[in-house]
C-alpha cells in the first residue's frame, strides 16, 4: 500500500501524575532501519511497550498502523502474532534451557500428538543460528554464553517467529566491540532480507554508522525524524535534539595535575573461581592523587575481575600479589577492611550489585559507612539523613526527597547515589567500573565533573570501561588489559582508539 | 573546547521543599498515603476488632476476652517478633514450633521431673534456644544451604529430640512460680476499688513515654530540616493513641490486672523495634534482604548477620517455649504444632515481602493480634474449627494480595 511499514500516529500515554509520552508521531519505512534515540525518561520505552502491546490498546490515546492496517493489540501475543518481535535491554532467556529450547520457548514445535519434535527442532534451531552467524550447538544451555552470543540467540529467536518488524532495546549496551560489530553487521543482513528494524541506542556513532533514519524524542515528545543521508544529520544534531541544547564537548576539561602515589598494584594474579585457569595474570600498576587512570579491555579481558579481587577478595581464589595504598601493603581479605583501607569499587551494574533497589536514597547513600554515623551500634538516623541531602544536593540528584525510593530514579540519578555512597566512605581511590553504562549523555557529563572534582580533591581515580572515547576524554592515562595482561600504559596524549585496540588485543595468542 | 557544555538546569525542586520543610508538610492525607500498606494494615485491624465487637455484642471486647487474647497470644507474637527479622533477611523458619516444644520440654524435665527451682528450667531452656539458634545459623551461614531446608530438617530433628526428652510422655504441673510467667498478674500493688490502679498507673507511663519520644523525635527532626507533620496532628496522634492504651489498661484493670506476660513481651517489642530501626545490625538486615549482592559489596559482614538472626530466632522461640510451657503448665510431646505457620502469617499479614527486605516489627505485631482477634472472636461466636482455619487461610492470601496490588500501583513492578 505504501512505503511505511509502521505509523504510530498521536500516541499519548499517561501514568498516574505523569505524562509518559504527548502526541508522538512514528513512521518508519519498510525495510528500513530506524533509530530513536533520547535521554533516560524521555519515553524510547514506553512508546516501544504500547508499540508491543505491552501497553494495550485503551490504555493509551493514538491510533498504531501497521503494514496498512489499524492494529489494537492487547497483549505481547498479538503484536508477535502480526510479526513485531521486541528484543529488550535486558534479555529474556531461561539459562538452564538449551539454545533450541529457548529459540521455541512459548512456540513449540509440535509434532503429532501434541508432542515436541526435538530433531526438527534442533535443526531448526541449528538453520537459524547458522543464519545470525552462531557457531554454537543447539543443545549447548544458554547459560554458558557470553552476553554477545546471547543477544544472538534473541535474534534467532526473533526470527523464527517469522519477524517483519525487530525492535532492539539498546542491543549493543552490553556488548564488547567485536559483538557489537557483528550484530550492527547482521542487523545489516537483516535488513537485506527485507526485514525492518526499529534500534534503540545511546551509542550514536553506532547509529550515525547503521540507522536510515533517526528519530529524536525529548521529555515525551517527537523532537524530529531524520534521514540519515542529509548532510547535516550525525551525532551533533541527534545531541542537539536529545538535550534540547547544543554540547560541545563530551567530557569537561580538567588540569592534569598528578600528586604522590596513591594505589599501587605489584604482581597481581588471580585464578578463575571454579575453573583452572588464571584470570588475572601478573598485573602491575599505579594511580597517583589527583589522577585518572582507565583500564581499557575487551570483555573477558579481566578488567572487572581485577578491580573485584583487590577490593576485599570479592572474586577469584589463590590471589596473590601485593596491594598498596599510600605506600601502606593493604591485605584487605573482606569487603570491610578494603572499606577501611581506603579503597571504594563502584559496581559496572548497579542494579544487581550495587544498590538495594527497594531501599530509599538515604539508606543506600550510609550503606558503606555506617560506622561513621554509629556510636556503638546506634545508628544516628537524623545525621543520615542530613549526609544524604547533602550528597542529593552536591551530586543533583533528581529526587523529591532522600526518603525516595532508589528503583524508582532513573539510570544516571541511581549511579549518583552509588557513587555517593561511596564517597561517604572517604576513599582514598575509587574503582569505577563501566561507571556511564545505560546512562544518557546529560548524566553522563555530570558524572565526568563529579569525577574532576573527585581528582581535584586529591583522590586517585582508576576508571573501568567498555567505551574507549570515554577513557580517552577522562583519563590521564590508559593501561590496556589484554587475557589477564596488562599489554600497555599509555599517556593520553599519545593514545588513540586504534592504538589501544592494538594493545587490548594484542597478545592473546601467546596468553591463550 | 569550553566548559559551556550541558549545565544540568538547576533542578526546581532543589529549592522549593527546602523552604517548605519543617512547616506542617504533612495532612493526614500523605500521612496516611505515604505509607499505604501500614496504614491498611492499622485499618484492617480497627476494621476486625469493630466487626467482631459487632458480631458478639461487644463480648470481644470485654475485660475478661482482652486479657485472655493478651495470655493466649503472646507466645505467637514473641516468635513473630523474630520470624519477621528473619524474612526480613530473606529466610524462614519452619522450626520454631518444635523448638518451643523442645525448650519447654527441657525446662519442665528440670523443674518438674527434677525438682530444680524455676529459675534453672528458664535459663536452661534460653540455653538451648541459643544452641538451637547457633545450629541454624551456622548450617545457613557458614555452610550455606537454604534456611528453608535446614530449618525443614530442625523442624524434625527438634521435634524428635523433643520425644526423646519427654520419653514420650507429658509432664505436669510446674511449680506457682514458674506459672506466673504466662498466667501471672500484677494486680493491687496500688489498691482501687473494683479496679486495679497499678495497671492505669503503668498505662499512663507508657503513653506518657510515647508522647515524650515522638516530641524529641519530632524536635530532631526539626533540628535536621527534616519534614514533620503538622503539630495540631501531632498532638491528635498522640491523643488517639493515647485513647487506644488508657481504654486497653482501664479493660485490663477491670479484669484481673496487669499480666506479666503482657510486660515481657511489651518489653521485647520495645527492644526489637529499637535494634531493627536504630542499629547498624538492624540496617543490615534489610541490606541483606533488600539486596544480598550490595550488601556484600558494601562490606556488611553477610555470614555474621545471618548467624546472628538465627541465634536470635533460637532465642526467641525458647521465650515462647517457657511462656507457652508456662500457660500450659506442662510439657507436652505435641506442644507448639503448627506455631511456625502462624508466626510466619503474622509476618507476612503484618507487611513483610516474601522477597526479603521488607517488614517491620509492628508490622508483624499488628499482623499477629489480626489473626488473633479473628481466631477469637469466631470461638466466642461458636465458629467450626474447620471454617476458622478457611477465614484464615484466605485473609493470610488477601493480605499478601493486597500488598503485591499495591507493589504494582506504585510501580516497583515495572
Amino acid at each position: 500500500m505504501d512505503d511505511d511499514i509502521l505509523r504510530m500516529r498521536g500516541i499519548t500515554k499517561t501514568f498516574p501524575g505523569v505524562i509518559a509520552l504527548e502526541d508522538v508521531n512514528l513512521a518508519v519505512r519498510r525495510g528500513e532501519i530506524h533509530a530513536i534515540c533520547g535521554e533516560n525518561g524521555a519515553g524510547k520505552s514506553t512508546l516501544m511497550k504500547v508499540l508491543s502491546g505491552v501497553h494495550p490498546t485503551g490504555s493509551y490515546d493514538g491510533e498504531i498502523t501497521f503494514d496498512g492496517q489499524p492494529v489494537r493489540f492487547s497483549g505481547i501475543r498479538d503484536s508477535e502474532h502480526v510479526g513485531i518481535v521486541i528484543i529488550h535491554q535486558e534479555l529474556a532467556l531461561v539459562p538452564h534451557l538449551s539454545i533450541a529450547e529457548n529459540i521455541f520457548l512459548g512456540n513449540e514445535l509440535t509434532g503429532r500428538g501434541g508432542l515436541i519434535d526435538w530433531n526438527k527442532a534442533n535443526a531448526e534451531a541449528a538453520r537459524l543460528l547458522d543464519e545470525v552467524g552462531l557457531q554454537e550447538n543447539a543443545v549447548t544451555p544458554v547459560g554458558q554464553l557470553g552476553v554477545g552470543k546471547q543477544q544472538l540467540v534473541e535474534i534467532a529467536k526473533a526470527l523464527s517467529k517469522d519477524v517483519k518488524l525487530l525492535i532492539l532495546d539498546e542491543p549493543t549496551a552490553a556488548l564488547n566491540d567485536t559483538d557489537s560489530a557483528h550484530l550492527l553487521g547482521l542487523l545489516r543482513t537483516l535488513k537485506d532480507r527485507g526485514i525492518t528494524c526499529i534500534m534503540i541506542s545511546h551509542k550514536l556513532n553506532e547509529i550515525v554508522s547503521i540507522a536510515d533514519r533517526t528519530t529524536v524524542i525529548r521529555d515525551g515528545r517527537t523532537v524530529e525524524t531524520m534521514d540519515m543521508s542529509e548532510p547535516d544529520a550525525g551525532q551533533e544534531r541527534i545531541i542537539r535534539g536529545m538535550v534540547g541544547r547544543d554540547l560541545e564537548s563530551f567530557y569537561p576539561d580538567r588540569e592534569s595535575a598528578a600528586g604522590e602515589e596513591v594505589l599501587r598494584i605489584e604482581d597481581w594474579t588471580v585464578w578463575h573461581p571454579t575453573q583452572d585457569r588464571k584470570v588475572v595474570d601478573g598485573a602491575s600498576l599505579t594511580v597517583r592523587a589527583g589522577e585518572v587512570v582507565g583500564i581499557a579491555g575487551l570483555m573477558g579481558a579481566g578488567r572487572t575481575e581485577l578491580a573485584m579481587s583487590v577490593f576485599g577478595r570479592s572474586y577469584g581464589r589463590n590471589i596473590t600479589g601485593r596491594v598498596f595504598v599510600r605506600g601502606k601493603e593493604v591485605r584487605a581479605r573482606t569487603v570491610a577492611e578494603a572499606i577501611d583501607n581506603g579503597i571504594a569499587y563502584a559496581t559496572e551494574d548497579r542494579k544487581r550489585y550495587g544498590l538495594n533497589l527497594i531501599d530509599d536514597i538515604r539508606r543506600n547513600i550510609s550503606a558503606a559507612a555506617l560506622g561513621k554515623l554509629s556510636k556503638r551500634g546506634w545508628v544516628n538516623g537524623n545525621e543520615e539523613t542530613k549526609v544524604a541531602e547533602e550528597s542529593r544536593r552536591a551530586m543533583n540528584i533528581k529526587a523529591p526527597t532522600v526518603m525516595s525510593v532508589v528503583g524508582k530514579l532513573s539510570g544516571g540519578n541511581q549511579q549518583k547515589v552509588v557513587l555517593s555512597k561511596w564517597l561517604f566512605t572517604d576513599p582514598e581511590v575509587l574503582i569505577l567500573d563501566e561507571p556511564t553504562r545505560g546512562i544518557d549523555v546529560g548524566a553522563k557529563y555530570e558524572i565526568y565533573t563529579i569525577v574532576n572534582k573527585l581528582v581535584a580533591a586529591g583522590k586517585a581515580v582508576l576508571v573501568i570501561s567498555s567505551e574507549l572515547p570515554e577513557l580517552l576524554g577522562i583519563c590521564d592515562r590508559i593501561y590496556t588489559l589484554s587475557a589477564g595482561r596488562i599489554t600497555g600504559e599509555v599517556p593520553v596524549g599519545d593514545a588513540t582508539q586504534e592504538g589501544l585496540m592494538a594493545l587490548m588485543t594484542q597478545d592473546r595468542e601467546l596468553a591463550g | 573546547m569550553t566548559q559551556t557544555a550541558p549545565k544540568a538546569d538547576p533542578s526546581p525542586e532543589q529549592a522549593a521543599p527546602a523552604a517548605a520543610l519543617h512547616t506542617g508538610t504533612s495532612d493526614i492525607r500523605t500521612l496516611l498515603t505515604r505509607n499505604l500498606r501500614q496504614s491498611g494494615i492499622y485499618i484492617a485491624f480497627v476494621a476486625i476488632v469493630a466487626l467482631f465487637a459487632i458480631l458478639t455484642g461487644g463480648t470481644s471486647l470485654s475485660p475478661i476476652n482482652i486479657t485472655n487474647i493478651v495470655l493466649q497470644y503472646s507466645y505467637i507474637l514473641v516468635l513473630a517478633i523474630g520470624m519477621v527479622i528473619v524474612i526480613i533477611a530473606g529466610h524462614i523458619d519452619l522450626s520454631v514450633g518444635s523448638v518451643v516444644a523442645l525448650t519447654g520440654a527441657v525446662s519442665a524435665v528440670l523443674v518438674i521431673q527434677q525438682g530444680l527451682p524455676w529459675w534453672v528450667g528458664v535459663l536452661a531452656a534460653l540455653a538451648v534456644g541459643l544452641v538451637v539458634g547457633a545450629w541454624h545459623g551456622f548450617w545457613v551461614a557458614y555452610v550455606g544451604i537454604p534456611a528453608f531446608i535446614v530449618t525443614l530438617a530442625g523442624m524434625l530433628l527438634f521435634r524428635g529430640l523433643t520425644l526423646r526428652v519427654l520419653d514420650n510422655i507429658s509432664l505436669s504441673p510446674f511449680t506457682p512460680e514458674y506459672q506466673v510467667v504466662a498466667s501471672g498478674f500484677l494486680n493491687g500493688l496500688l489498691g482501687g476499688d473494683g479496679f486495679d490502679a497499678f495497671t492505669l498507673l503503668i498505662g499512663a507511663i507508657a503513653v506518657a513515654g510515647y508522647a515524650v519520644s515522638g516530641f524529641r523525635t519530632r524536635l530532631a527532626r526539626i533540628t535536621y530540616m527534616q519534614p514533620v507533620e503538622s503539630f495540631p496532628l501531632f498532638v491528635a496522634r498522640v491523643v488517639l493513641v493515647g485513647a487506644v492504651v488508657m481504654a486497653f489498661a482501664w479493660q485490663l484493670a477491670h479484669a484481673r490486672g496487669l499480666p506479666v506476660v503482657l510486660i515481657i513481651l511489651a518489653a521485647l517489642v520495645l527492644a526489637y523495634g529499637v535494634v531493627t530501626r536504630r542499629t547498624v545490625f538492624g540496617r543490615q538486615v534489610y541490606a541483606i534482604g533488600g539486596n544480598l549482592s550490595a550488601a556484600q559489596l558494601s562490606g556488611v559482614r553477610v555470614r555474621t548477620v545471618n548467624f546472628w538472626i538465627f541465634v536470635n530466632m533460637g532465642l526467641l522461640s525458647a521465650v515462647a517455649g517457657i511462656i507457652y510451657s508456662s500457660r500450659s503448665n506442662g510439657a507436652q510431646p505435641a506442644a507448639g504444632n503448627m506455631f511456625e505457620l502462624d508466626a510466619i502469617a503474622a509476618a507476612f499479614i503484618g507487611g513483610a515481602a516474601v522477597t526479603g527486605g521488607v517488614g517491620t516489627v509492628v508490622g508483624a505485631m499488628v499482623g499477629g493480634l489480626i489473626m488473633a482477634v479473628m481466631s477469637n472472636g469466631m470461638q466466642l461466636m461458636g465458629v467450626d474449627q474447620s471454617i476458622q482455619s478457611v477465614v484464615k487461610g484466605l485473609v493470610l492470601l488477601l493480605a499478601v494480595a493486597f500488598d503485591i496490588y499495591n507493589k504494582r500501583r506504585g510501580g516497583t513492578a515495572r
